[in-house]
C-alpha cells in the first residue's frame, strides 16, 4: 500500500509549488495511474515516492512505514522503477541487467539467474535466445519488457512506472500493455503509473489520479472519472468521447438482459408472437433442445403467419460472449448492421441479449446517479 | 556537500591567484630570471623574432599546402588515394617531432632549411587530416541539396563543403600550430635558431638565468599563439557552423 | 648500410635505451591515470570547476616540453633532482593530465541521462553507479585518452634526453652533436617505431576493454 499524506514540493528558486498538498492512497495490488498534462506534477509526485525528488513537506508511507525514515538506497532497492527511456545498461547482458538489484543486494547469483529466465518466459521471450544478448540487439518493445523485468527482479512490493510504454510504437504498445496486465494479475504489485494518455489510463488503471497545476483534482475509478468528471478541466481532459471510452470499461454482462423468454423449434409462430407481445419484444431467439442459440424470429415477419418456428426462423448474424466489453459489442452491431446481439457462453448456450438501447440506457443511468 | 565546497573553492581560487603570483615572482627572482631577462634582453628579442619567423614560415607553408591537399584527397577522383593518405597520416601523427627533426637533418643536413622543412612536415599532417575529416563529415543531404539546386562542383566546394567543415579545418590548424610552436625550440638543435638557443645553452652551461630567459618567453609565446588561434576560431567562423558559439 | 651495421652492433644499447624510455612513459602515464581519472570523475559533478581544471590542463599542454623542463630545473634543484629521471616523469605526468582528464570527463558527461536516472532509481549508490555503469561505459574513451597521452609523451621523453633522462632520445642528441647520421637515424626510427607500436597496442587494449554490448558490428 502506498499512502501520500499532504505531500508538497516546491523547487528551489520557484515560488509556486510543483506539487501542492497531494493526498492519495493506493491499495495493495492495484494500479494507480497519475494522469495529467505535462508540467502538472504527476512525475514529480511519483519521483517523491522513491525520493529521487525529496518532498518539501508531507509524508509518504509504504506499507505503513514513512519513506523518510528509510535509508534512501535501501528504499529504492525495495521499489521497482521503470522509465520511458528504458535505461538498460548497454554494457550488461539482458541477464545481468535483470539481475542488477538482486546482485547488489548480494543474493545468490545462480538463483537470481534462474529467476531471470523465468521472468523472460513470463513475457514470452525465449530465455535461451535472450539472456545473453545485449540491449542494442533488441527492439524497443523487447527492451522495455526487459526494463519491466529488471524492475520486478528483486520482487519489490511497489513499482513506479514513468510513462513506461510512451516510446513504443502504437501496435506494440497495445501488446505490451496487455502482456503487462496479464503479468500484474499474477504478481499483484502496488503500482504508481505516470501517463498522459487517457486511453492508456482507462485501460491500465484500477484508479486514476488526475493532476492539474500540482494539485490532485480527482481520484477515482476509471469508470467514475469518465461518468462523473469532477470539473470541466477533467471532462475536457478525458475528452468529448469519454462516454465511448466508458464502453471499454463495461462488459456485455452489465448491459445484458438475462434469461429472456425464448422459443423452441416445435413452437408455433402464433405462440412466438404472443410471447413477444407479452414482453414487448421485437424479436425472440430460437434455442435448441439443450438451450443453444439457433436462430431468431422477428415480430414483423411472424405476425399473422402460420407454421412452426423451426420452419420459419432466420439465422443469427453473430453472437457475443458476456465477458466482452461493450465497445466490442457496439462495434459488432455496427459491423453487422443490427441493433441487438444474442449473448452465448463458450458452449453456445443462450444467456440473454444486449440491445443498443439497453447500452444507451445503462450509460445514462450512471450519469443520472451522479 | 556542494554548498560547503563552492565558497571554499572560490576562496581558494582568489587566494590561489595571489599566492601563485607571489611564488612565481619569488621563484623567478631566486632562479635569476629577472636579472637574467634584463641581461639577455637583446638576445631574447633577436632570437624571439627568429622564433616567430620559423613558426610563420613553416606554419604558413603548411596551411597553404595542407588545406588544398586535404581538399584534393576528398575529391571523388582521389578517394582511394585519400583513404591511403589517412592511414599514412594516422601513423605519421604518432611519430615524435624530435624524430622528424632528426630525420630532416639526416636528409638535408644542418641549417635553417632543414629546420623549416621538419616543422613544415610536422604541422602538415594534422592540417591535411582535419581538412579531410571535416570535408568527409559534411552531411550528405547538404551535398545532395546543392547538387539538386544545380550548383557546380566549384560552387558546392566553396558555398557548401568548406563553410560546413571550416570549424574542423581550423581545429587542425590550431593543433598544427601548437605542435609547431612546441617544436620550434628544438629547431636550434639542427641549426634553426630561435629561443631554443637560450634554453639549450642554459642547460648545457648550467646557467639558469639564460635557460629561463629562453624557456619562459617560449612558454608564453606558445600559450599566446594558442590563445590567438582560439580567438580566431571563435570569432571568424560564422555562428551557424560554429559549435563554440 | 652503415645504419644497419650500427643497429646490429649496438642492439643491446638500443634495448637498454628503449627500456629507459618505457620506464619513464610507463610510470608517468600510470601515475597520470591514477590522478587524472579520479579528477575527471570528480569534476563531472561541477561544470564550472570542470571548465577551470580543463583550462589549466590545456594551458600546461601548450607549454613546449623543453621550456617546461627548463622551468622545472630551478624548482627541482632544491631537492637535487633538477635533471634526469624525475623531471622527465613529472613533465609526462603533467602533459598526460589533459587527455586523460578531458576524456574521462567527456565520457561521463556524455552518458545517457536515462542510465543515471535508472541506476539511481534502482538504488545504486554513487560508488556502485560508477563501478557498474559509468566507468565501464566510459572506459573506451578513457583508454583513448591514455593512448593520446602515451603517444605524445613518447615524443616528450625523447626530448628529455637533453636533461639527462636517458631513453631513445640519447641516440638523437648524440647523433646531432656528433653529426653522426647512424645514431641520428637509429634514434629517430626507434622512437617512431616505439610510438607506433604503443599506439597499436593501446588500440588493441581499447577494443579488448570495450564491453561487447557497446561494440558496433
Amino acid at each position: 500500500m502506498i499512502r501520500l499524506h499532504q505531500v508538497s514540493k516546491t523547487f528551489p528558486g520557484s515560488t509556486v509549488p510543483a506539487v501542492d498538498r497531494v493526498s492519495l492512497e493506493v491499495p495493495a495490488g492495484e494500479i494507480c495511474v497519475l494522469l495529467g498534462p505535462s508540467g502538472c506534477g504527476k512525475t514529480t509526485t511519483m519521483k517523491m515516492v522513491n525520493r529521487l525528488i525529496e518532498p518539501s513537506s508531507g509524508d509518504i508511507l509504504i506499507d505503513g512505514r514513512s519513506t523518510s525514515d528509510c535509508d534512501v538506497t535501501q528504499l529504492r532497492r525495495s521499489i521497482g522503477y521503470v522509465i520511458q527511456q528504458i535505461g538498460l545498461f548497454p554494457n550488461k547482458t539482458v541477464e545481468d541487467n535483470i539481475c542488477i538489484v538482486p546482485d547488489i543486494l548480494g543474493w545468490d547469483r545462480r538463483k537470481s539467474r534462474e529467476r531471470a529466465a523465468e521472468l523472460l518466459d513470463m513475457v514470452a521471450l525465449e530465455p535461451g535466445a535472450f539472456l545473453h544478448r545485449y540491449p542494442r540487439e533488441l527492439s524497443g518493445g523487447q527492451q522495455q519488457r526487459i526494463g519491466v523485468l529488471r524492475a520486478i527482479a528483486a520482487d519489490p512490493p511497489v513499482l513506479l512506472m514513468d510513462e513506461p510504454f510512451g516510446a513504443i510504437d502504437p501496435i506494440n504498445r497495445v501488446i505490451i500493455q496487455d502482456e503487462f496486465l496479464k503479468m500484474q494479475a499474477q504478481i499483484r504489485k502496488t503500482i504508481l503509473f505516470v501517463s498522459h494518455d487517457i486511453d492508456e489510463a482507462v485501460k491500465m488503471a484500477d484508479r486514476i489520479a488526475i493532476f492539474r497545476d500540482g494539485r490532485l483534482v480527482q481520484y477515482d475509478t476509471p469508470d467514475n472519472i469518465l461518468a462523473h468528471p469532477a470539473s470541466s478541466f477533467v471532462s475536457d481532459f478525458v475528452g468529448g468521447d469519454r462516454t465511448l471510452k466508458r464502453l471499454q470499461l463495461l462488459t456485455v454482462r452489465d448491459a445484458m438482459l438475462a434469461d429472456p423468454p425464448r422459443v423452441r423449434a416445435a413452437d408455433s409462430l402464433k405462440q412466438a408472437v404472443a410471447t413477444m407481445e407479452e414482453h414487448g419484444h421485437q424479436t425472440i431467439v430460437l434455442v435448441g433442445p439443450r438451450g443453444r442459440a439457433r436462430g431468431y424470429v422477428p415480430l414483423q415477419a411472424a405476425r399473422g403467419a402460420a407454421g412452426t418456428v423451426g420452419e420459419n426462423h432466420e439465422a443469427l448474424p453473430t453472437t457475443i460472449r458476456p465477458n466482452e466489453d461493450l465497445r466490442t459489442a457496439v462495434s459488432t452491431m455496427f459491423r453487422h448492421d443490427v441493433s441487438w446481439l444474442a449473448c452465448v457462453d463458450e458452449d453456445g448456450m443462450y444467456l440473454g441479449y444486449v440491445t443498443l438501447r439497453g447500452i444507451t440506457r445503462l450509460l445514462s443511468e450512471t450519469y443520472r446517479d451522479g | 556537500m556542494a554548498d560547503g565546497v563552492r565558497p571554499m573553492l572560490m576562496r581558494l581560487r582568489r587566494n590561489g591567484v595571489h599566492v601563485g603570483v607571489f611564488l612565481l615572482g619569488a621563484w623567478a627572482w631566486a632562479g635569476g630570471l629577472l636579472p637574467g631577462l634584463l641581461e639577455q634582453w637583446d638576445d631574447i628579442a633577436f632570437l624571439g623574432w627568429q622564433h616567430v619567423e620559423l613558426v610563420a614560415l613553416s606554419g604558413g607553408a603548411a596551411i597553404l599546402v595542407g588545406v588544398p591537399l586535404g581538399i584534393l584527397f576528398t575529391r571523388p577522383r582521389f578517394r582511394r588515394a585519400g583513404d591511403i593518405a589517412l592511414q599514412v597520416l594516422n601513423v605519421g601523427a604518432t611519430i615524435p617531432t624530435l624524430a622528424v627533426l632528426a630525420l630532416s637533418m639526416g636528409l638535408l643536413g644542418i641549417g635553417n632549411g632543414s629546420a623549416i622543412f621538419a616543422l613544415f612536415v610536422a604541422s602538415l599532417l594534422p592540417i591535411v587530416a582535419n581538412t579531410m575529416a571535416g570535408l568527409r563529415a559534411v552531411p550528405p543531404p547538404l551535398l545532395e541539396a546543392a547538387r539538386g539546386m544545380g550548383l557546380s562542383t566549384r560552387h558546392t566546394l566553396f558555398q557548401v563543403e568548406l563553410p560546413n567543415s571550416l570549424f574542423v579545418i581550423y581545429t587542425g590548424i590550431r593543433t598544427a600550430l601548437a605542435i609547431n610552436v612546441g617544436t620550434v625550440p628544438l629547431a636550434f638543435l639542427i641549426g634553426g635558431g630561435g629561443l631554443g638557443e637560450l634554453i639549450f645553452t642554459g642547460i648545457a652551461l648550467n646557467e639558469l638565468g639564460i635557460m629561463l630567459a629562453g624557456a619562459i618567453p617560449t612558454a608564453l609565446l606558445a600559450v599566446l599563439v594558442d590563445f590567438i588561434m582560439a580567438q580566431l576560431q571563435f570569432w571568424t567562423i560564422p555562428r551557424g557552423v560554429n559549435p563554440l558559439r | 648500410m652503415d645504419i644497419l651495421d650500427y643497429i646490429i652492433s649496438n642492439w643491446g644499447l638500443i634495448v637498454t635505451r628503449t627500456g629507459e624510455h618505457v620506464a619513464i612513459v610507463g610510470v608517468a602515464v600510470a601515475l597520470a591515470v591514477l590522478t587524472g581519472v579520479p579528477i575527471g570523475v570528480a569534476i563531472s559533478q561541477n561544470r564550472r570547476l570542470a571548465e577551470a581544471v580543463l583550462y589549466v590542463a590545456s594551458m600546461v599542454i601548450t607549454i613546449p616540453s623543453i621550456a617546461l623542463f627548463g622551468m622545472m630545473i630551478p624548482i627541482l634543484s632544491l631537492f637535487g633532482q633538477g635533471i634526469g629521471y624525475l623531471p622527465a616523469v613529472i613533465a609526462v605526468l603533467l602533459y598526460s593530465q589533459l587527455p586523460i582528464i578531458r576524456n574521462t570527463y567527456a565520457a561521463i558527461r556524455n552518458l545517457d541521462p536515462a542510465l543515471r536516472e535508472a541506476a539511481r532509481g534502482m538504488g545504486l549508490t554513487r560508488g556502485q553507479r560508477l563501478r557498474e555503469v559509468e566507468l565501464p561505459l566510459a572506459l573506451p574513451v578513457i583508454v583513448t585518452g591514455v593512448r593520446l597521452a602515451v603517444v605524445m609523451n613518447i615524443g616528450v621523453t625523447a626530448i628529455a634526453a637533453y636533461i639527462g633522462a636517458g631513453g631513445l632520445g640519447t641516440f638523437i642528441s648524440r647523433g646531432i652533436s656528433q653529426t653522426d647520421p647512424r645514431q641520428l637515424v637509429t634514434g629517430a626510427l626507434a622512437v617512431s617505431l616505439l610510438a607506433i607500436v604503443a599506439d597499436l597496442a593501446l588500440l588493441w587494449l581499447q577494443r579488448k576493454l570495450t564491453s561487447p554490448g557497446l561494440r558496433t558490428r
